[in-house]
């Protein structure tokens, strides 16, 4: 078998290079399809009618005047007489037309008579949740109750909350589909994170084979998790595709449909007691959290607390899911890790102050609760470093005057070891290299690093490689969820070309005169290894072929990697930040992030995704919240106009250290776009509670919220 | 959205000829940047859209009397952009670059700006004006952080102007046609706090175009307009006053305060103004007319804050008129 390892570091042409994204230039200038472009001739569209309540019962359906409406071609009913609706915003029916306008114009015409059922919207008092709240059952471990009274205990307890989020894909969900029922075939355009089984998923919701459904996909304009299904919507489009006559439908969710229903991040609350000795050492935690993922539940993995420093001796937890009537959550970047990060290390900043301690030597007094001490102690180092925090750090509160300035810190970790993915190489007699693959790039650069890998492997420029992906008709690879795909796809890469180039030396090794494993690939040759004068260029060596190609394929087991990648990462950032203490509004002044992520195939790209991470980050520090009211049963700002982004202005100078040694590099490759985003909300809010000495305890950061902590008027858990 | 029928008169007589006479006969386009997405939303379902874009009249800004005026149909990016306009009016040029979108800039207009329906998420989500469901405003038993602090009618949605406040503070007066003849009305009185859902938040009726903005002569007068955003980028003021000074050496001998973002209407604080007679402006005296121009804030049950952002906002403008800021 051969050796499949990246080529040494100091061997690399193109692995471990700043290389430009290959599709930058066409995404910049609106040459790159999103699916959401795809427009097939005779498209019709579909439009959805979703519940108006968020708690119903359907007493009737009548589509027979949106049937006579013009332009009408399909329609049909999913949540028929007697189908209980849970979530403003649940599927009732979906119709298609020749035009999106006289879809809509039909679609108001659907009569629906609704018995309304009370509801529960809104999750943040525990004791309101009732009966919708479902305990986990508690956990201890050692004798929380009398570390927290043992003499000299220092103790602090406190609420913190961080509200529902949603993932404001710009791309919204949807999908083009057309199915021809005489064929049996159906071709599917989705937006979608996972373009190998994406099919397979809507054959089984039609009771398909898999094999009758083909994926396409160029571009995805943001999944960030919430993409991995064909979705009610994709299903149903189907259908009217097929009562249309094989028509393409294309259907995609408007801006409110998509924040609504297309998946959420779940909510936190939490009250939480810890303690400590008077030198620091933390030695119990108590903490009892909430939080709701939409009515299906959903959760949180308490066994995430206290996040990070896992292993303090004592503790007690106590965790209850809520259901509300509110649309399912989705898996959002870093699933659960930034919210119990933000509760647990806010809870560890507010204690530190209490013991009069810098938060960077608490950290560090406790690192030995963590799993990769040493990791987190570099880290941090390095981190207060980059923020200057041993010049920039006051004690909470001493800061004074309008706009007062604050440094925070948290730390982070993620898994991040490569999926299940295959890759077939293939070398042309004329000198082609084709590498095929069904994943996709999520706009992280997938594109670039697999070719990369593949011309780095054939010793060719990036410009040989013909690289063809999202397509089910490719090799599998796997969705792109947990920060795999980086790690999966270099791997099945690197496996497929060395696979395929062991065959070129095979048939060029007679024309050398040498034995086909003193061949190596280089600078667009063939040669014998350390002899240039012995050579083949790479087309005269293809030409050897004759006329069949070569053809290989490489997979990737995360079972069985081979070094190749690997997963399970640390990471520290910190933040400097201004609060004007009159207007509530946080100014970013600095995000500092220092990473481990082991071997990086794309310095470029893998510090696009931490800035990507780090700007979610911010985004829901500072702004982003879903806005339920209990009266109606909306989501009030279901929009892009009070769900708030941070822009360019709002952002403030981020720089970032990934960390790359011989140490690193030999773990192999671990994807970065989820740990990315995991302290970010950590550091700023320990940054804004720095600043202006007080702690805000339910995100966003906004000047609501500032001002009412700062006027000692925050609401208080009921 | 319902379908429509379209016109693009080029003159305002045949414009005007083309209005109803309730608000479903017909809508004005002008930058559409509201009433397309209204009509969307079926907010606004117009039976005829009249576009007004094409109308010189309602064009360009020019010299009058010793002031300005202003045609409806001037985006916002002209206003920002004009000489006449920058050189005496920095409140109405700090109020359109608080339109934090080039985009909406360029196409939104100062008639629009002023025409625009709130944005009460309760109202945009089609739950009405007033927001109110068996007789009890969704707003005050609901989620109100954004909403207003002075109310004393069932409106509780805040003004959406941008321009509103300034103009009053400059004591602007505006140009409004109909096919019956025209009319002026002062920028103070133009905005209303309807008492019934079927009324409307403006003075103006479905057969009616706001043609001109006249502003008088600045006069030496010093005017600014602060708004307080959460974001760098387009994002609605939480808070925003617009002042003009009249000054008598280092002294203030007139002062016209008006909030914005506060209200169904801009608020016009005129104790706090009239306390500022005779005084220099100092960050105290600044301070003080910030207080007193909140003291009669009733604030509901969200959003308190948003009277220290008033008065934050009352003072910021204050300082800045006056150099200070």
């Amino acid at each position: 078998m051969p050796s499949y390892s990246y080529p040494p570091m100091e061997n690399r042409r193109l692995i471990g290079k700043r290389i430009t994204r290959l599709d930058g230039i066409q995404k910049a200038s609106g040459k790159a399809k999103y699916n959401s472009d795809v427009r097939p001739a005779g498209t019709i569209h579909a439009v959805g009618l979703f519940s108006p309540h968020a708690h119903a019962r359907v007493k009737s359906v009548d589509t027979s005047a949106a049937e006579k409406a013009p332009g009408f071609a399909a329609v049909t009913v999913v949540a028929p007489a007697g189908t209980e609706l849970n979530w403003a915003g649940q599927e009732i029916a979906f119709l298609a037309a020749q035009t999106e306008e006289q879809a809509r114009e039909a679609l108001s015409l659907i009569k629906v008579e609704y018995e309304i059922l009370p509801h529960l919207v809104r999750e943040e008092s525990l004791s309101k949740a009732g009966v919708r709240g479902k305990p986990a059952g508690e956990q201890v471990t050692g004798d929380p109750d009398a570390a927290f009274s043992a003499a000299g205990a220092v103790t602090h307890e406190a609420e913190y909350g961080i509200p529902v989020i949603t993932h404001c894909c710009l791309e919204p969900h949807g999908q083009t589909v057309a199915w021809d029922g005489a064929a049996n075939k159906i071709e599917f355009w989705p937006s979608t994170q996972n373009v190998s089984a994406v099919g397979g998923d809507l054959a089984k919701q039609l009771e398909l084979p898999a094999t009758s459904i083909h994926v396409h996909q160029d571009h995805i304009g943001g999944g960030f998790g919430s993409k991995f299904q064909s979705d009610n919507w994709g299903r149903e489009s189907a259908k009217l595709s097929k009562m249309a006559g094989g028509k393409p439908v294309k259907f995609y969710l408007d801006r409110r449909e998509e924040l609504t229903i297309a998946g959420v991040r779940p909510s936190v609350f939490a009250k939480i007691k810890l303690a400590a000795k008077p030198d620091g050492e933390m030695t119990a935690w108590d903490s009892t959290t909430w939080m709701t993922g939409g009515f299906g539940g959903g959760g949180l993995n308490a066994d995430l607390l206290p996040y990070v420093f896992r292993n303090v001796a004592n503790r007690r937890i106590n965790h209850t899911a809520v259901s509300t009537n509110n649309g399912a959550s989705r898996a959002w970047r870093a699933p659960n890790h930034p919210q119990v990060c933000y509760i647990t290390q806010a809870a560890m900043e507010d204690l530190a102050a209490k013991l009069k301690m810098d938060p960077v030597d608490f950290f560090l007094k406790n690192l030995d609760k963590t799993v990769r001490a040493d990791v987190y102690k570099a880290q941090i180092t390095k981190a207060a470093d980059m923020i200057a925090w041993k010049t920039n750090w006051k004690p909470r509160g001493s800061s004074t005057g309008t706009v007062r300035r604050g440094l925070g810190l948290a730390i982070g970790t993620w898994g991040g070891a490569g999926h299940a993915s295959q890759c077939r190489a293939t070398i042309h007699p004329d000198g082609t290299a084709l590498i095929e693959i069904g994943s996709q790039d999520l706009g992280t650069g997938t594109r670039t690093i697999i070719t990369q890998v593949a011309a780095e492997t054939f010793g060719l420029a990036m410009n040989a490689i013909t690289l063809k992906l999202g397509d089910n008709n490719y090799p599998p690879s796997g969705a792109s969820g947990g920060s795999t795909t980086v790690g999966g796809v270099s791997a099945s890469t690197r496996k497929a070309t060395v696979n395929a180039l062991e065959k070129l030396f095979a048939a060029v090794a007679p024309t050398l005169g040498v034995p086909p494993e003193q061949l190596e690939a280089v600078d667009s040759k063939i040669q014998v290894k350390g002899n240039a004068a012995k050579s083949l260029t790479w087309k005269a060596a293809c030409a050897k072929l004759g006329v069949s190609p070569i053809v290989e394929t490489g997979a990737n087991d995360p079972r069985n990697p081979g070094g190749l990648t690997t997963g399970g990462v640390g990471g520290c950032q910190m933040a400097d930040v201004s609060v004007d203490t009159e207007t509530g509004i946080v100014k970013i002044n600095k995000v500092v992030a220092v990473q481990d992520v082991g071997m990086v195939v794309n310095p470029k790209t893998a510090d696009s995704q931490m800035y990507g991470g780090i700007i979610m980050g911010i985004c829901a520090a500072l702004m982003e919240e879903r806005v339920m009211d209990e009266m109606t049963g909306r989501f009030l700002n279901a929009d892009m106009e009070f769900y708030k982004l941070a822009g360019a202005g709002d952002i403030g100078e981020i720089e970032v250290l990934m960390e790359v040694t011989p140490e690193h590099d030999k773990r192999g490759v671990i994807g970065v776009g989820e740990p990315s985003t995991v302290p970010t909300i950590a550091a700023i809010a320990n940054a804004v509670t720095n600043a202006i000495g007080i702690r805000v305890p339910v995100l966003p950061l906004t000047p609501k919220n500032v001002l009412n902590a700062l006027h000692n008027t925050s609401r208080r858990f009921a | 959205m319902h379908s429509f029928e379209y016109a693009s008169p080029a003159t305002l007589k045949d414009a005007l000829g083309l209005l109803g006479s309730s608000w479903s006969d017909a809508a004005v386009l002008a930058g559409g940047t509201d009433l397309i997405s209204s009509m969307k939303d079926n907010l606004a379902t117009p039976k005829r859209v009249v576009n007004i874009k094409g109308i010189k009249e309602l064009s360009g800004i020019s010299k009058s009397g010793g002031g300005l005026r202003i045609g409806a149909a001037v985006t916002v990016d002209e206003l920002m952009e004009n000489a006449l306009v920058r050189a005496e009016y920095p409140s109405l040029v700090a109020a359109a670059r608080g339109m934090g979108s080039p985009q909406i800039r360029n196409m939104g207009t100062v008639g629009g700006d002023l025409c625009q329906r709130p944005r009460c998420w309760y109202f945009r989500n089609g739950f009405g004006l007033l927001a109110m469901k068996n007789g009890k405003s969704l707003v005050e038993g609901g989620q109100n952080e954004f909403h207003a602090i002075f109310t004393d009618g069932p409106a509780k949605f805040v003004s959406a102007s941008s321009f509103g406040p300034a103009l009053i503070a400059l004591g602007a007066k505006l140009k409004i046609a109909s096919a019956a003849g025209n009319r002026e009305v002062a920028a103070a009185d133009f905005f209303k706090s309807p008492a019934a859902e079927t009324d409307r938040e403006i003075d103006l009726k479905p057969n009616e175009i706001l043609t001109a903005i006249e502003i008088p002569a600045a006069k030496g007068t010093k005017n600014a307009t602060y708004e307080v955003r959460n974001k760098e980028g387009l994002d609605w003021p939480l808070a925003a006053a617009s002042v003009v000074l009249t000054m008598k050496g280092a002294n203030v001998a007139s002062a016209q305060i008006v909030m914005g973002h506060v209200g169904p209407t801009p608020v016009v604080a005129a104790e706090a103004a009239k306390s500022l007679a005779g005084k220099a402006i100092t960050e105290e005296t600044a301070t003080a007319a910030g207080k007193a121009a909140v003291a009669g804030a009733k604030p509901l049950s969200d959003n308190g804050y948003k009277v220290h952002l008033a008065a934050v906002a009352v003072k910021r403008a204050l300082l800045a008129a006056a150099g200070k800021a």
